[in-house]
């Protein structure tokens, strides 16, 4: 196994979009064994619409970088059946929003298999997809039901907010012996064609290294407030607390990088020291990650707990016009009025 | 059908304008005045034309994500798809669907971003209409990248073994995306398709709208009578990328050379020429088409962004008692209020 101690993104010599540095994962990762290889829609000529296999085709050809027809039950199921085989395949599902095509493959059948089979079949297949709106792509092509695949026993789930945190998750990925849910939020990626911001661009290790799921980054430290959130919003919520370290409210952002497994250990620590907590979420805001984190900092940290809110989401689908998205989406004023909201 | 191509490529012709201004030089999707993605249907007007021809406002048609010129062949409201289109809130759907989401309940049509979704409401539709004796259709249009999904196949298998009065209609422009057709399916003629569920296939192997509409007439006729299904499969050439944006480095110069070539507003002007139309009629019918389209996108450029606080609405039929506060500390902020 190659080498899986994370040296330092400041250290690194050169800088990586997310999406450069989970293509030098999966790429490292299919040199090291035959049995890696990546199904999806246009991820083979076009090199995936959001970049994610960009360049792949060149290096391992059609035969492990396969286009496949439309048919995401079909070619995700397949997956399964490959990966029940000992192959670990890399399924994308092109938009997350699409799932509902194929769920009974993802969760009834890739999520499930371990456990129904008493454990004597594994499923080690990654399903990439991308999330996320913030480009007026309306309801069906901007969700980022980051609370669906986690409530969903079986399958391990992925959030990276940076490129350096993106190849090190991609790599613990693909090593391991789970399905895992690898979702990326299209703005971090560094399209030509949709700007990212300055964030995710950081310095990434030439050498292979892994994020060890289960734990949470403190992306900054304070110690008036907890913002725990993931994806896109770390960016916002480390931007909120610049502006209010002004005002002198110190904000610590956690970043949860993966939601199953739950580094609840961390979100509790730093509740403890700031008796505040706010959880800012691009999903719905019923029944998901807000709820869920609120839930845990409360069973684990009550007497500490002086204020509670949430930034996320409203219940409803996602709007197409702009004024009506913008109101839609988590701001970083909406964070750092909720941030503040809770000094009182 | 000849004024209605020749809108629906001039009116993709201006939003493509339209879209690039503030996208470029580097595109920028999230620049511009027409928000999102756009996926335009140059090159598809033919089916459209020649299906719609046999529809009438209480027969039902679904479309996919490239809908325009489907939904101009089958009347929908152009200001209102156009501001629609623009994210206003005189739109359609009040700004909140968006160019794959066009709803026009007043001409039975809709389409959806996700492809062969619009399947099985076709075949609910055809359900509604044979329930309550109507002699209503629905069509449901697809592309040939859509002929894997499994809504499609249990939609035409649902259809044949009730005898529906549905006609799915598969564009088939030999692209979806990046992924050329031959690498998608070895059934070179889509129609055939139909073979395994005992319903009757058609192709018409030519961007020829005359010979869509003779094949349309047939099928629509079936199912208005009460015989049942057809799959139609019309040949048909993408014009442009998947989407504005695309640099369809996956595709070759001379595909799209040849696609430019087999323009089917030629050829229908061409055969109207034969058959006595003389050029200034052709011409006058371009201007009245160019004339609205332009009035359209005046229109919808001049109407009202919509209220951010219109986005919690719609989502139930009546509020829900219960439900979570709504971004009240936001809207509060917006009104210049206190949180």
């Amino acid at each position: 196994m190659a080498q899986t101690q994370a040296s330092d993104p400041d250290a690194a010599s050169r800088e990586l979009t997310m999406s450069r540095a989970m293509v030098e994962a999966i790429a490292h990762e299919m040199n090291e064994s035959e049995d890696v290889f990546v199904m999806g829609e246009d991820i083979a000529d076009y090199g995936g619409i959001f970049d994610s296999t960009q360049g792949l085709l060149e290096d391992f050809g059609h035969d492990r970088i396969m286009d496949v027809p439309i048919s995401e039950t079909g070619f995700i199921g397949a997956g399964v059946g490959a990966a029940m085989q000992g192959m670990r395949p890399i399924c994308e599902l092109m938009f997350v929003d699409f799932f509902g095509v194929a769920m009974d493959q993802i969760y009834n059948n890739m999520a499930k298999t371990a456990y129904m089979s008493g454990g004597s079949v594994s499923v080690p297949m990654v399903l990439m997809t991308a999330v996320g709106g913030t480009y007026n792509d309306a309801a069906q092509h901007s969700q980022t039901l980051y609370g669906t695949f986690a409530h969903l026993p079986g399958m391990k789930v992925v959030v990276p907010s940076t490129a350096y945190d993106a190849k090190g998750l991609m790599h613990a990925a693909i090593r391991d012996d789970d399905p895992v849910v690898f979702m990326f939020h299209k703005r971090l990626m560094g399209l030509a064609w949709m700007p990212a911001p300055e964030g995710p661009k950081t310095g990434v290790p030439e050498e292979p290294y892994e994020i060890e799921f289960g734990e949470a980054d403190v992306k900054r430290e304070g110690d008036d407030v907890t913002v725990v959130t993931l994806g896109l919003h770390v960016h916002r919520a480390l931007e909120a607390a610049e502006s209010l370290a002004e005002d002198g409210i110190e904000t610590e952002v956690i970043d949860l990088r993966t939601l199953v497994p739950l580094d609840t250990e961390t979100v509790l620590e730093s509740v403890r020291k700031t008796g505040r907590l706010v959880v800012v979420d691009e999903d719905y805001h019923s029944y998901g990650v807000s709820g869920e984190l609120i839930a845990r900092a409360t069973e684990g940290a009550l007497d500490d707990l002086e204020a509670v809110d949430r930034v996320t989401a409203p219940d409803t689908p996602i709007p197409y016009a702009r004024p009506l998205e913008e109101e839609f989406q988590p701001s970083t004023d909406d964070i750092a009025a909720a941030i503040e909201s809770i000094q009182e | 059908m000849y004024e209605e191509m020749v809108t629906a490529r001039y009116y993709e012709e201006r939003l493509q304008e339209e879209y690039l201004e503030g996208k470029q030089p580097a595109f920028d999707i999230s620049a511009g005045p027409i928000p999102g993605e756009l996926h335009l249907a140059a090159g598809h007007e033919a089916s459209g034309a020649g299906v719609c021809a046999h529809l009438r406002d209480s027969d039902t048609v679904t479309a996919p994500h490239r809908p325009h010129h489907v939904a101009i062949s089958k009347g929908v409201d152009l200001k209102r798809m156009t501001a629609e289109i623009f994210g206003r809130e005189t739109g359609l759907s009040k700004g909140k669907g968006g160019h794959m989401h066009l709803y026009d309940p007043d001409v039975n049509f809709a389409c959806s971003g996700i492809i062969a979704q619009g399947c099985p409401p076709a075949v609910g539709a055809a359900m509604a209409a044979k329930k309550r004796n109507t002699d209503d259709v629905a069509v449901a249009f697809l592309g040939e990248g859509a002929i894997s999904q499994g809504g499609f196949l249990e939609s035409l298998n649902l259809a044949g073994v009730h005898d529906l009065p549905v006609v799915f209609v598969i564009e088939d422009n030999d692209w979806a995306i990046s992924m050329p057709k031959a690498r998608v399916t070895d059934v070179e003629d889509g129609s055939r398709r139909a073979d395994g569920f005992d319903v009757r296939g058609e192709r018409v192997d030519s961007d020829d709208a005359v010979a869509v509409y003779e094949a349309a007439e047939t099928a629509i006729g079936r199912a208005r009578d009460g015989n049942g299904p057809t799959l139609l499969e019309v040949q048909l050439h993408r014009r442009m990328g998947h989407f504005m944006g695309d640099p369809e480095a996956y595709r070759a110069d001379a595909d799209v050379d040849a696609a430019h070539a087999r323009d089917s507003i030629e050829r229908l002007a061409d055969r109207l020429r034969e058959h006595g139309v003389e050029d200034d009629d052709l011409e006058a019918i371009r201007e009245r088409a160019h004339d609205r389209v332009d009035e359209a996108i005046e229109w919808a450029k001049d109407q009202p962004q919509p209220d951010p606080g219109e986005t919690y609405d719609d989502v139930f039929t009546d509020e829900l008692e219960g439900w979570p506060e709504r971004a009240d500390r936001k809207l509060a902020a917006a009104d210049g209020g206190e949180d």
